[in-house]
């Protein structure tokens, strides 16, 4: 009799597996959007709202032939060259050289414990060599050259993996606070890029949630350069809600949840946003 | 300039419409000026709103028209504005009394404006 309810445990507990995790999630999105949205094709996610405004699309991609963030790019290029302490670049300490790995970030290590970012990865390359540890935050450093590193990436496929206990307690976490309300006004991530996604707030179309992690950093206005990280604090402080610091425990794993909903499109740093 | 085209408009509305029509503005000027403002009412944003001079309306939630037909009970679109939740859980709109995102007094203004739309 024992053996047979913990057969029936177990079978109920592997059909739970089969049907929710990750993926189920992303796939579950991905066929909300197609309802919504019939006309966008999957690699259009990549373009957030652009996708929805043919006009603001065309204005994108003739400022794009001439970036008015150029300058902000060699400034990270510089730092990219520039040895650390220990005579090693950064080439030298991240996972093959640096190039086509950011859509593998963030990702979840397990002797950690815990989401580790590609910034985080690249403070880890620093600190090995003797460097101090870059602020999150700071657009100047951490900012240009995350710009430099993530351009190493460009036509590389998002494909973040969530395997094993620790990584679905990440990702779940994240999970959470995606679809969380928050702040005085009340919106979760979701409100605006799963319910709504296509109608306006003023002037601005809201984008899907599928697609937001493949193009970071962000150029506003000409030059001011934006991190995804720093790019949710400015939504909680939208929302009236106080922003976390960049590169916490939180935003990580955000960012581990959103940057997998993005799995199998394509990455592009370091484009214009108004 | 400005200042003159100012006192030609007052003038313009006091003698078209008379001191009947002043007295109702005045009671819809505060209501009108959070409904457009963005710093707090801000309810442009998702409504859309014809006429009125109101721009770069949103789309995110029902156009603010035939408000007296939709709410009938004048204080059943009162406790929407306080709090959207409370009749439907999944409703976008921020709960603006219970959040304390406008004053009680500031929510009598905004109903008195809207429900005239």
């Amino acid at each position: 009799m024992r053996m047979i309810a913990a057969a029936l445990a177990g079978l109920i507990l592997l059909a739970g597996a089969a049907s929710a995790g990750p993926e189920d999630d992303r796939l579950k999105l991905l066929a909300l959007y197609k309802r919504q949205h019939s006309d966008i094709r999957f690699e259009q996610y990549a373009d957030g709202a652009l996708a929805l405004d043919p006009d603001a699309l065309a204005q994108f991609r003739s400022i794009m032939e001439f970036p008015p963030f150029a300058g902000e790019l060699e400034k990270g290029e510089r730092l990219w060259k520039t040895p650390l302490r220990s005579g090693k670049t950064y080439a030298d300490c991240l996972p093959n050289g640096g190039r086509m790995i950011a859509g593998n970030y963030p990702l979840f290590d397990n002797a950690r414990n815990k989401v580790v970012t590609l910034e985080d990865a690249i403070n880890d390359c620093r600190v090995a060599n003797g460097e101090a540890a870059y602020a999150h935050g700071d657009a100047k450093t951490m900012g240009v050259l995350s710009a430099h590193v993530r351009a190493l990436s460009d036509g590389m496929k998002m494909s973040i993996k969530v395997e094993g206990e620790g990584a679905l307690k990440a990702f779940e976490e994240g999970k959470k606070t995606f679809y969380a309300r928050a702040g005085q006004l009340n919106f979760s991530c979701a409100s605006c890029h799963v319910d709504n996604v296509g109608n306006r707030l003023r002037a601005e179309v809201l984008s899907f949630a599928v697609g937001q992690a493949t193009h970071w950093p962000v150029f506003r206005g000409g030059d001011q350069l934006v991190t995804l990280q720093q790019r949710y604090a400015d939504c909680h402080l939208y929302m009236r809600h106080v922003p976390d610091a960049l590169g916490g425990e939180r935003y990580n794993n955000l960012e581990y949840f959103h940057s997998y909903l993005s799995n199998g499109l394509t990455l592009r740093a370091n484009v214009f946003r108004r | 300039m400005r200042i003159r085209a100012i006192v030609v408009y007052c003038l313009s509305v006091y003698f078209l419409c008379g001191p009947v029509c002043a007295q109702q503005a005045a009671k819809e000027a505060p209501g009108k000026a959070l409904v457009f403002g963005q710093a707090k009412g801000n309810c442009l944003s998702c409504h859309g709103l014809p006429g009125l001079g109101a721009e770069l309306t949103g789309n995110a939630g029902p156009p603010l028209i035939a408000m007296q037909a939709r709410f009938p009970d004048k204080s059943v679109l009162r406790a929407k504005i306080w709090d959207a939740t409370a009749s439907n859980p999944a409703s976008f709109m921020p709960p603006f009394g219970k959040h304390g995102i406008l004053g009680e007094e500031e929510i009598n203004q905004v109903v008195e404006f809207v429900h005239g739309l």
